[in-house]
């Protein structure tokens, strides 16, 4: 009888993992649509709660013991604790400081990968050593990859990029490779492997922090849903060690779904993921001089006012200094009014607008922009022509035409969207500063464009308000 | 060879999960629309959280007589993965909200 217990507990434990992966596999396809969006992410929650609370029941040693119960009561209050924390975060925060908290989150599954596989490293009983070493590896670096990009994105951490970082990185990761192998084949290693366990973890960390240190803000979403992707197989290569199916699948999951959306990203750059990693970008900065590029334009508040009022289409290109200024109600304040005058009103999203993958799209919906408002790149391009006017709040090598026409830029080849095609175009920017590409902009330069200077936010109260007296 | 195809038998259920789960990813994920990125990429990296099952295993069979380095660190595992799992659902959970909302109207 209790050996027929014993063997129910793990079949059902087996079996509550397979309803788990299927919980998970069902939540993301539902996920990828808009109506079943919300279902899909409470389908994935409750398989993760039901593979926690099967484990935390079920789950037996090698010697067949189940969990203790001081450390059930040890693991649910730190499983709550942990709970109260995420969760009030997660509903406290400011939606424009959401791209940090993605950040942050996907930083702690990062750092837990690598906490268990640093401890499962010293345990007799773990026979797969390779994907150890790699959980440990990817987890870190996912770890404080993201930690780095949580920084950037928040504004305490500067870009900081330099020639050799190159080499460094390089550097740096042939050395975790050579540690990796040293620990696979060394029989008698020069130094304790436990030391050597950790040294390779706190290389791995380090690695992690060079690798985002030179990525620039343009190209943010690109890494952080590549940081995604490598929690997802760190996880995963935890799931090896304890021949755990609903970690395994869940992971390599995530990490294969991170990937296809990284390269989507890349794909919408026109540039491969190689070369945001590199880092291309920033290099040939200096503008040609024997390029004549024309004279700066600026509009009044009145004037820009009444091109606005008085027209029929106008298409918003928000960038990220709409999300810097947290000008998302203001803009969407505009676009109200001038809905209510008559005016057909369009958002133009380009793909890596913003600071992490649909960025845009969150902070407009926040704003109460309604999604059918908001136009992907590839089905506004074709009306662009027939549209009045463009307002570009904040955005910048999206809407730069050098991308179509310079072979010599940087971001020559990158899709944007081509806001000088409209009738008129009117750019609200900061001051003359490049973008994050560090190149001159075209479009400013348009005989068709008029710059509106000053703080996104402002300058839209101000139009308001204008539009408002008409 | 001779290795690889011994390595290949001891671990073929887990390879055959992994090539599956490869093909499954980027079938699910294909085609998805770009307003839906962000809570994709969300509840994806909650869905990584699934780390906390080891965190479960490995603090579940630690010894609790004393306090030790890998007592602590299995805690702050546990926690880290906890952190990963609710905060990572919840945030997407808020995400959603906002489009629902305006759906309705």
């Amino acid at each position: 009888m209790p050996e027929n217990t014993m063997q129910y507990g793990e079949i059902i434990l087996d079996f509550s993992y397979l309803v788990a992966a299927i919980l998970f596999v069902i939540g993301l396809k539902l996920l990828s649509k808009p109506e079943s969006a919300k279902r899909g992410n409470l389908y994935a929650a409750a398989g993760m709660v039901l593979a926690m609370i099967t484990t935390l029941i079920l789950h037996k040693d090698a010697e067949g013991n189940n969990i203790a119960l001081t450390n059930v009561i040890v693991i649910v209050a730190v499983i709550t604790v942990g709970t109260v924390i995420g969760a009030v975060v997660a509903r406290r925060i400011k939606m424009t400081a959401m791209p940090q908290l993605v950040s942050f989150y996907n930083a702690t599954g990062g750092a837990a990968s690598a906490l268990v596989a640093l401890m499962e490293y010293s345990n007799p009983d773990n026979t797969s050593i390779l994907v150890t070493l790699l959980g440990l590896v990817i987890g870190s670096i996912a770890f404080s990859g993201s930690m780095i990009a949580y920084g950037k994105l928040d504004g305490w951490v500067k870009d900081w990029l330099s020639p050799l970082m190159k080499y460094i990185n390089l550097f740096m990761l042939a050395l975790v490779t050579v540690i990796v192998v040293y620990l696979m084949v060394a029989v008698n290693p020069m130094v304790s492997k436990e030391v050597l366990i950790y040294i390779l973890f706190i290389m791995a960390l380090v690695y992690g922090v060079f690798f985002v240190m030179p990525i620039g803000g343009a190209d943010m979403p690109v890494i952080i849903s590549l940081l995604n992707s490598f929690t997802g197989i760190a996880a995963a290569m935890a799931g090896f060690i304890y021949s755990n199916q609903a970690m395994i699948l869940g992971g390599i999951f995530v990490g294969a779904a991170g990937t296809i959306l990284t390269i989507l990203m890349c794909r919408a750059m026109n540039r491969s993921l190689l070369n945001v990693i590199v880092g291309a970008f920033g290099g040939g900065g200096a503008v040609k001089g024997d390029k004549e590029i024309g004279i700066i334009k600026e509009i009044s508040l009145s004037d820009a006012s009444v091109l606005l009022n008085y027209t029929q289409k106008v298409v918003i290109v928000p960038g990220y200094g709409l999300a810097a200024a947290q000008a998302q109600h203001i803009c969407s304040e505009l676009d109200k009014l001038l809905t209510d005058r008559g005016v057909e009103v369009k958002y133009a999203i380009h793909p890596v607008a913003g600071r992490m993958p649909g960025h845009m799209n969150v902070l407009l919906a926040e704003a109460d922009v309604p999604y059918e408002k908001l136009v992907e790149m590839d089905d506004i391009n074709p009306d662009m022509p027939n549209t009045d006017v463009v307002v570009v709040i904040g955005a910048n090598d999206v809407v730069n035409p050098a991308a179509l026409d310079d072979a010599s830029s940087p971001i020559y080849g990158m899709p944007i969207i081509n806001a000088h095609e409209s009738k008129n175009i009117i750019v609200m920017k900061r001051g003359m500063g490049k973008g994050y590409a560090a190149i001159e902009n075209y479009l400013f330069y348009n005989d068709k464009t008029r710059m509106l200077f000053g703080n996104a936010k402002d300058s839209l109260q101000k139009l308001v308000a204008e539009i408002k007296n008409l | 060879m001779e290795q690889v195809l011994l390595y290949f038998n001891e671990y073929k259920e887990a390879i055959f999960i992994i090539i599956l789960s490869i093909f499954l990813g980027i079938e699910v994920i294909s085609n998805v629309p770009s307003v839906l990125h962000t809570p994709l990429m969300s509840g994806a990296n909650a869905i990584s959280g699934v780390i906390i099952i080891g965190g479960i295993i490995l603090l579940g069979h630690a010894d609790l007589s004393g306090f030790s380095l890998e007592l602590a660190l299995g805690i702050l595992a546990v926690l880290f993965g906890t952190l990963n799992v609710a905060g990572g659902f919840v945030v997407t959970d808020r995400m959603l909200d906002m489009f629902k909302k305006k759906k309705s109207n």
